[in-house]
């Protein structure tokens, strides 16, 4: 197989972005979908990196939440600890960071050390 | 997360071997799972195994404690005999999808290395040449030259194979005639069913984009739709 056993991780790998920010001296923190209930647009396991300035990588969802994610994300860079999110059509957020699919999803936001 | 659990998450992927994170959700704690970890609760270490034999993240309640398993596992393979037309569209849409590709030509004039960024290329002979990659269960096999001295002994090896999806393209009547060759050398008609023939989802295509586009929306069907039965089997 030429290149030795090597595989390559794809580009769009947000724990690869994660790691080189973080070797550059960024702030990161990293959310995670941990669950979700009905349709929902990303599965379980899919990962958004968000760095001190609020740039990031990645997606939790369809664009819905991104932006409170992102939110709490900076927050958890700031004070360190790491946060459960849930959005769902019942969250009392709902207009402003529902999901227009009518699912719920739950976000585990940490800061990368 | 500890950046240093994160490069040795990222090491272990690129060595194209299984790994998972276990989170607890109340408090933080992380742990790094590789198989025949040492150390780490039992009824913890069950769920990790199923998870990764699952292929699937997901949150479990182990003693009252909600813990997150993410599992990361090593990229599906597509194996591609013949360095035709329709691979090169193939393999660019099979990297996109994620795939690590392989393709296979004894022909060196064809299997030129240039027109196939991105991906390995093979030109042993398509029964060594499989034989050494071993197809497994996360391991698609598309043959395309319609020359049996070329696909068929691909075939033979990928049909004592467990890999989860196999297509071989050419005509109906290509594919009849292909199925007795196959008969002769043994393989009996439940085996030679496993055989997407003609290859990909009968959505009209006509240029290779289009054949390479409909070979990979049916083995992603056959991935995501049929992964159950497949694994079964």
């Amino acid at each position: 197989m030429g290149e030795g056993k090597l595989t390559r991780i794809p580009d769009d790998d947000v724990l690869g972005r994660a790691a080189a920010w973080r070797r550059e001296g960024r702030d990161v923190a990293l959310a995670t979908v941990i669950g979700t209930w009905g349709s929902s647009p990303r599965p379980v396991g899919s990962q958004l990196a968000v760095d001190g300035t609020g740039a990031f990588v990645g997606s939790v969802s369809g664009g819905c939440i991104e932006g409170a994610v992102v939110r709490e994300a900076l927050a958890a860079i700031g004070d360190g600890r790491q946060r459960t999110l849930e959005f769902g059509v019942s969250n009392e957020q709902a207009w402003e960071v529902g999901l227009a699919c009518g699912g719920t999803v739950r976000v585990y936001v940490e800061r990368l050390t | 997360m500890r950046r240093d659990d994160l490069d040795r998450v990222q090491a272990v992927r690129a060595a194209g071997r299984p790994v998972a994170i276990a989170t607890w959700l109340a408090g933080g704690r992380q742990v790094v799972w590789e198989p025949a970890m040492a150390g780490l609760d039992t009824a913890v270490v069950a769920e990790i195994e199923r998870a990764v034999d699952d292929d699937v993240s997901r949150t479990v309640t182990v003693g009252g404690e909600e813990i997150f398993l993410h599992v990361f596992s090593p990229p599906l393979r597509l194996i591609v005999v013949g360095a035709v037309h329709i691979a090169q569209p193939l393999a660019r849409m099979a990297v996109l999808a994620g795939y690590g590709v392989t393709l296979v030509d004894p022909r060196r004039s064809f299997a030129d290395a240039q027109r196939f960024p991105d991906v390995t290329v093979s030109t042993d002979w398509p029964d060594d040449a499989l034989e050494t990659l071993a197809p497994d269960r996360r391991t698609a096999v598309v043959t395309l030259t319609h020359d049996p001295k070329i696909d068929d002994p691909a075939l033979a090896v990928a049909l004592r194979s467990p890999a989860f999806y196999i297509g071989a393209l050419g005509s109906r009547r290509t594919h009849a005639n292909r199925l007795q060759r196959l008969g002769a050398l043994g393989f009996d008609a439940g085996a030679m069913a496993r055989i997407h023939g003609p290859v990909g989802l009968d959505i009209g295509a006509l240029s290779p984009a289009e054949i390479a586009l409909s070979i990979m929306a049916q083995i992603t069907q056959v991935r995501r739709l049929a992964k159950a039965a497949c694994e079964a089997a």
